[in-house]
């Protein structure tokens, strides 16, 4: 039995499966609709969450399964008390399969410990978040046909955002990947990105300050929102937040072919006036999520392939 | 000057930091073991000035010793055998220790579910780097 609590637990091979999988329920949905007929998902929601939960909930459906779950701690026996391991044990009698999120770090890791079901991190706190890392190779893999030979950008808060910092580490096992990390200084990447993981990985990176000059290389632009608590003072915040919003005007510097990523939800930091432009990816995202997951639950339920 | 008598068989754990033994003791759980124990505080050492010294006898197969390389690298180990040291073991740092430190990260699932073991894994042995099994957090071994 297999869990998915870092994006790195399944190798590039694997990935390649899994994405392969992911893009055969794209192309094919209504041949998966009955292959995780009579088996469960329980989604254990001990934090809200809009999108994760029914991105899980709509792949479980969608492949003929069925739901249970909670979507707040206060909903569930941790309200008494009760420990993930045994709310996990407990699940285990009901579910066939199980998705976590929980606002502590390496919950998922203690439910898998004690599951008779395979568990999937849903988030854990600032942790991990596979799902989304997932979601985001298949985007760039389904929108470029490849995950290696690019140029990523990535701009806005690249110290605290762990979607940045668990794409950066699933992208360098690709060949060729390069990075532009676009960020204030109050921002940058944390140093063990910089050294254990770049350097580490030999990849060629640059940090810079400036969205604009960075667009023309890019491939990829992943956006993540910067957010005003993040500031020791309001002055600096002020000055730099208009850098860092994507709008038409920046859009005209970018390559006809680059895409826009982002992991939802968006606050001001894109524009609304660039959802309409092709290049703009962040919704197609959502979608691609929903498949990915899909495809993560037939792996781990070990369900074949319909033909 | 403090006379206690040599083993026949057992352990002698020589050089520990002066005030380290007590330490040492509980985390090797000698606190739980029938044998006889001797503990030697700041006995007079040439190398260290004071030392700290820990005498076991008996034969003990279940010793965890991995994690005295992670609490002092310059500890000696003498293992006993017909009065005379057979073995002397080389410490080194152990891949995971359980319970020896406490992960501070207030995130951590470790800070609301109290029975939970603190496991931490070796990240990184040049720099002595742990990390919390749970959370990732970082522990350098100096910080112990």
């Amino acid at each position: 039995m297999r869990h998915m609590l870092n994006p790195l637990d399944f190798s590039v091979a694997e990935i390649d499966q899994l994405l392969d999988l992911a893009s055969d329920i794209e192309h094919h949905l209504p041949k998966y609709a009955h292959a995780c007929d009579g088996k469960i998902l329980a989604t254990l929601f001990y934090e809200p969450s809009t999108r994760t939960r029914l991105s899980f909930e709509s792949a479980m459906l969608h492949l003929g399964g069925r739901v249970l779950g909670f979507s707040s701690a206060d909903s569930s026996s941790a309200a008494k008390g009760e420990s993930v391991a045994d709310t996990i044990r407990t699940v285990s009698c009901y579910a066939d399969i199980a998705a976590m999120r929980h606002p502590k770090e390496g919950s998922a890791l203690v439910a898998s410990m004690a599951s008779r079901i395979p568990v999937i991190n849903a988030g854990d706190g600032g942790h991990q978040h596979p799902t989304q890392t997932l979601t985001d190779l298949m985007t760039i893999h389904s929108l470029t046909g490849r995950l290696d030979n690019m140029t990523v950008g990535l701009c806005g808060d690249l110290k605290f955002g762990r979607t940045v910092h668990s794409l950066i580490e699933a992208m360098v096992r690709y060949p060729n990947v390069k990075f532009v990390l676009i960020a204030p200084d109050e921002l940058k990447v944390p140093s063990y990105i910089r050294e254990d993981v770049l350097r580490a990985h030999n990849v060629e990176f640059k940090e810079v300050g400036s969205l604009e000059a960075a667009l023309p290389e890019l491939d990829i632009l992943y956006m993540t929102r910067v957010q005003k608590e993040r500031f020791f003072n309001e002055e600096d915040y002020i000055r730099l937040k208009d850098s860092y919003i994507l709008d038409k005007a920046k859009m005209k510097l970018a390559k006809e072919n680059m895409f826009v990523l982002h992991p939802l939800p968006r606050v001001n930091e894109i524009s609304t006036e660039v959802d309409s432009d092709p290049r703009a990816a962040y919704f197609k995202q959502v979608q691609y999520g929903m498949y990915v997951r899909m495809a993560l639950i037939m792996t781990l339920l070990e369900v074949e392939r319909p033909c | 000057m403090l006379n206690i008598s040599g083993l026949q068989e057992g352990v002698v754990l020589d050089h520990i930091q002066a005030g380290k033994s007590l330490d040492i003791y509980y985390h090797l759980g000698l606190d739980k073991l029938d044998c006889q124990v001797a503990i030697i505080k700041n006995a007079r050492s040439n190398k260290m000035g004071r030392k700290d010294i820990i005498k076991v006898d008996g034969v003990i197969d279940n010793l965890d010793l991995d994690i005295l390389g992670y609490i002092d690298h310059n500890i000696t180990v003498n293992i006993i055998r017909d009065s005379r040291i057979v073995e002397k073991k080389a410490l080194k740092l152990p891949k995971k220790i359980t319970n020896v430190i406490q992960c501070k990260n207030p995130r951590c699932i470790t800070s609301i579910e109290q029975e939970l073991p603190h496991i931490f894994y070796l990240a990184d042995p040049e720099k002595e780097i742990y990390r919390c099994m749970y959370c990732d957090e970082k522990y350098g071994k100096k910080k112990h």
